[in-house]
């Protein structure tokens, strides 16, 4: 039997930190970074008499992304004890919830590899606090613990295990990324860790009822890892069964420098939570009001969003797609788009040389440094021909380095484009001068050699001529000889 | 009388009457600790020189409250910036709290001065202070018995005059058994009517802190200031405040009593039912109706008990893991190593015992017969006392079935030593407001003691009930007499 015979069943446990500015159960910030232990109290620190108690923003929060995926809202609520030993744990439990997760039964709809609608249904949301760090030395002098990240709130994402490829979860991950960017609740910083995901991968034959024993790949933090890792999970399940073995459900890590998975036995045989309702804190009760409160206050999504802009903007489903998937860059448009009036500009220039930039330099969105108003300003120069889209481009990068108004920078650096018609020409005539051989090649009816002189003519002036008069010029010039 | 045998309000009428300065009273209990602690033990940590620098700040920063001055004694699992807090356990033998629990802050706002920190089990877990791991704490009445506990400690040295008065906590009777055994006056608050913030743990949802002093007018007293709503402690009642000495009205005319017939059943001794009897007739004479009513889930509350307070335990007391703080074992070679030789050589047995049990009644598979099922008995539990507190103002039982005994003599007998809990664990299990009063001595002149049961947030109830019966007999002026 081939892969074709085999299904795959894949379920994603997503853990996304909550972007609230203090934590979960005491009033430390949840800033990223900071020298180790100076984000934390003696409440995060778990010292004998400390008690918790729960930062309603992030009550608000994870009821945000309940609603924003169609999920049910339990208005009674409660926290639980998840009890086991680790030192990156202080209490020796984690406070999370067990049996009544604030959030349960929604669902998102994705596409798959074929462009068809899947709707991919989410398990439950619940609320829980973060764990410290262990810094391990290097040179065998111990671990160190490092509190600062304790006690930040994260939701947990539960899917059921509907997603039934690598490119399924990929986009899975991706919607969800970017409806909880849309609805500010999580950054989503994936470099940070503040979005990671658990990949739940098994295999079975086709049309077999009974699902197969899963792996569990933990902690995964890249699109590409986790697509990666699902895919060598696929393929070594099905070589495993192919050749008469059963898989074993175990913890995997994945490695990405071998691009294998590897078992961690030594993370415990079969752990014993002792779940119980965690008696310092009270019940989590929720009014019909305030739920829908939190509804009316939900931005519009992603979804919606991508409606208008094909309606509206006239873009292509592909762009209002691309376009959507990234809350910043989606405002970028709007907001640039409202600004100078050319949606077209404002989509090529953010999904083209922007994209290509922000993958380059391995950016988020968010970190884009300029505003609407210098890519509007920009969009508007070319437009006027004041710069050529050569020059555009160089001032693109410059606004990633050192933001500052387009006009300012071409100013500053001499960019403004050549539209003298004494100085193009004479540019022309040294050009024409120098490749005697493309104005046989053009009179010999070569439409092309016109691009090499124009070319030729844009080194010269360092991409400054006006590309529309070297072209007319040129004409010009060789109908003359 | 000496300073010392003087009750807070007495000193306070003192004061006002310039018979006496504030110096004279510090004076007074220091000098009594260092005659009386070679015998009684009660202390785990004495703050000598600390108590004179702080009354000193205290004078000088001119506090205007009326309790400015007076000292206190403080059980050893509140925490105390600067003043190590025990748990009278090896485990926490150096530990300093970098921050002063919640009834700490109110405490010192008053500008009261710490004399010391108080013997106990270890972690509370006990009913005797003999689980404590630096010293067994005798019983001022006669120092070959225990002084009760877990708040044994504080009992003992409210007791024997080396503090005016002490906080203690309550988990299953640790404040009202030792009291009782003492010969003083011993009150558990509502749950959540005192902040939990920096008790540490023993079992949070049934631990609440209270005072233990020498008569009721100045529980009191002492009740006005560590009563309150705090932030820091979700399971804290948002309650307006109250003056609970404005309760003491010395009259209990038509006050409803009801006398639970389960707890005078067998193994009740003939003595201190002999005692109780007699409470109830002072009451009825007193004008009061008393009238026999039944508790019938009682037989399930010490059981239900057992499994809460361990089950809670035993998670509380996880964060003592060698890690951060606390006692590390030397001898390890990997992580598990450090969790398993920590925690083996830094608890003690009765301790080892709790969390055990505790964490096989959380166990997948034991849950559901075991922690769900005590708290639906907690449940019943609470409904018995709402049923009968739709008659009765106030249910009056023993606090202890027996006197204080011998030190040693259930030591190796767990299951008799959680006996000894039987009239307490139902108040803490539904959450009630109970305390302890002195009403005689028996022929070994061992103080006997009885407890009054309130509504939710009826301290004012009980109080008064208490003071009226305190006021119109005489068994306040019994002393103990230290005999070996
Ligand atoms: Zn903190």
């Amino acid at each position: 039997m081939s892969r074709e015979d085999y299904e795959v069943v894949i379920g994603l446990e997503v853990h996304a930190e909550l972007a609230t500015k203090t934590k979960i159960f005491c009033s430390c910030p949840t800033e990223f970074g900071g020298e180790p232990n100076t984000h934390c109290c003696p409440i995060c620190m778990a010292l004998p008499g400390t008690l918790p108690v729960l930062n309603e923003k992030v009550v608000e929060y994870a009821v945000r992304a309940g609603l924003a995926t169609n999920c049910e809202i339990e208005q009674n609520s409660k926290n639980d004890r998840k009890n086991y030993f680790y030192p990156d744990l202080p209490k020796a439990y984690q406070i999370s919830q067990y049996d009544r997760p604030l959030c349960k039964r929604g669902s998102i709809e994705i596409e798959n590899e074929k462009g068809e609608k899947r709707t991919i249904r989410i398990t439950r949301i619940h609320i829980e606090e973060d764990a410290g760090k262990l810094n391990h030395d290097e040179f065998g002098g111990g671990s160190l613990v490092d509190l600062n990240r304790a006690g930040v709130p994260l939701i947990e994402i539960v899917s059921e295990p509907d997603i039934r490829s690598s490119v399924e979860a990929e986009n899975y991950l991706r919607k969800l990324k970017s409806i909880l960017e849309y609805i500010e609740v999580s950054d989503c910083k994936m470099q940070e860790g503040s979005l990671r995901a658990d990949v739940n991968v098994s295999v079975r034959k086709k049309g077999e009822t009974k699902l197969g024993t899963r792996t569990e790949m933990k902690n995964m933090n890249s699109f590409r890892s986790i697509v990666r890792g699902i895919e060598y999970e696929i393929d070594r399940q099905i070589d495993l069964i192919e050749d008469g073995g059963v898989v074993e459900q175990e913890t995997l890590r994945w490695d990405d420098v071998s691009g294998r998975t590897f078992s961690m036995r030594d993370k415990e045989d079969a752990q014993d939570y002792r779940y119980f309702p965690d008696p310092d804190l009270v019940a989590i009760r929720l009014s019909d009001e305030y739920i829908e409160n939190i509804r009316k206050s939900l931005p519009e999504l992603p979804e919606s969003r991508r409606e208008r802009y094909i309606e509206e903007y006239k873009l292509t489903e592909r762009e209002a797609n691309l376009l959507t998937a990234s809350k910043y860059l989606s405002n970028l448009f709007e907001s640039t788009t409202s600004i100078c009036g050319n949606a077209k500009a404002a989509c090529n220039w953010i999904l083209s040389d922007i994209s290509r930039i922000l993958n380059e330099r391995e950016m988020e969105p968010n970190e884009i440094p300029f505003t609407s108003d210098h890519l509007a300003e920009l969009i508007a120069l070319i437009e006027k021909g004041t710069i050529s889209s050569a020059i555009a481009k160089k001032v693109l990068e410059e606004l990633f380095e050192n933001p500052n108004k387009p006009s300012k920078i071409i100013e500053e650096k001499g960019w403004i484009q050549i539209s003298d018609e004494g100085a193009i020409r004479e540019v022309v005539l040294k050009v024409l001068q120098a490749t005697p051989q493309s104005v046989a090649d053009f009179k010999a009816g070569k439409e092309k050699a016109i691009g090499f002189l124009v070319g030729q003519a844009m080194k010269e002036t360092k991409g400054k001529a006006n590309p529309q008069m070297l072209n007319k010029m040129f004409v010009e010039e060789i109908n003359k000889m | 009388m000496e300073i010392y045998e003087l009750t807070v309000h007495e000193l306070l009428e003192k004061l006002y009457k310039k018979e006496i300065t504030k110096e004279e009273i510090l004076t007074s209990y220091q000098n009594r600790i260092n005659e009386k602690e070679k015998d009684v033990q009660a202390f785990v940590t004495i703050t000598e020189e600390e108590a004179k620098e702080q009354f000193k700040k205290v004078q000088e920063g001119n506090n205007t409250s009326k309790l400015a001055g007076i000292p206190i004694g403080i059980k050893d699992n509140i925490c105390t910036k600067g003043i190590k807090t025990t748990c009278a356990s090896k485990m926490l033998e150096n530990f300093v709290s970098p921050y002063d629990a919640t009834v700490m802050d109110k405490i010192n706002a008053e500008g009261m001065v710490t004399l010391g920190k108080l013997n106990m089990d270890e972690f509370a877990m006990g009913g005797s202070t003999e689980h404590s791991y630096f010293k067994k704490t005798k019983n001022p009445w006669n120092l070959n018995k225990v002084p009760g506990g877990s708040s044994g400690g504080s009992a003992a040295a409210v007791a024997a005059g080396m503090v005016p008065w002490a906080l203690g906590s309550d988990t299953g009777g640790s404040i009202r058994q030792p009291a009782s055994f003492c010969g003083i006056v011993g009150l558990k608050p509502t749950y959540g009517l005192v902040s939990r913030f920096g008790l540490v743990a023993f079992a949070s949802s049934l631990d609440q802190i209270g005072t233990l002093t020498k008569d009721v007018e100045d529980s009191a007293l002492l009740l006005n200031v560590i009563a309150g709503h705090d932030e820091k402690d979700s399971t804290s009642a948002a309650k307006e405040k109250e003056d609970y000495t404005k309760a003491l009205k010395n009259d209990v005319k038509g006050l409803k009593i009801g006398v639970p017939k389960e707890y005078f059943g067998e193994g009740i001794n003939e003595e201190v039912k002999a005692s109780i009897e007699k409470v109830i007739e002072k009451y009825r004479e007193l004008g009061a109706t008393v009238e026999e009513c039944s508790l019938d889930v009682a037989d399930y509350a010490l059981a239900t008990y057992y499994i809460i307070a361990c089950a809670e335990a035993s998670s509380n007391l996880g964060r003592f893991d060698g890690i951060r703080y606390g006692y590390r074992t030397k001898n390890y070679e990997n992580l598990k190593d450090i969790y398993r030789n920590s925690r083996s050589e830094g608890f003690g047995a009765e301790v080892k015992r709790r969390i055990i049990l505790g964490t096989y009644v959380l166990s997948s598979g034991y849950y559901d017969a075991y922690y769900k099922k005590a708290q639906q008995v907690r449940t019943l539990v609470k409904n018995e006392f709402a049923r009968n507190f739709e008659k009765y103002d106030v249910i009056l039982t023993p606090t202890a079935s027996n006197v204080a005994f011998d030190i040693g003599s259930k030591i190796n007998d767990p299951l008799e030593m959680y006996l000894a809990d039987l009239c307490t664990v139902p108040v803490n299990i539904a959450g009630l407001p109970g305390i302890s009063v002195p009403c005689g001595l028996n022929s070994e002149k061992m103080p006997i003691g009885f407890q009054l049961i309130g509504k939710p947030f009826a301290e004012s109830t009980i109080l008064n009930a208490a003071y009226t019966y305190e006021q119109n007999t005489d068994f306040k002026k019994n002393k103990p007499e230290f005999k070996n």
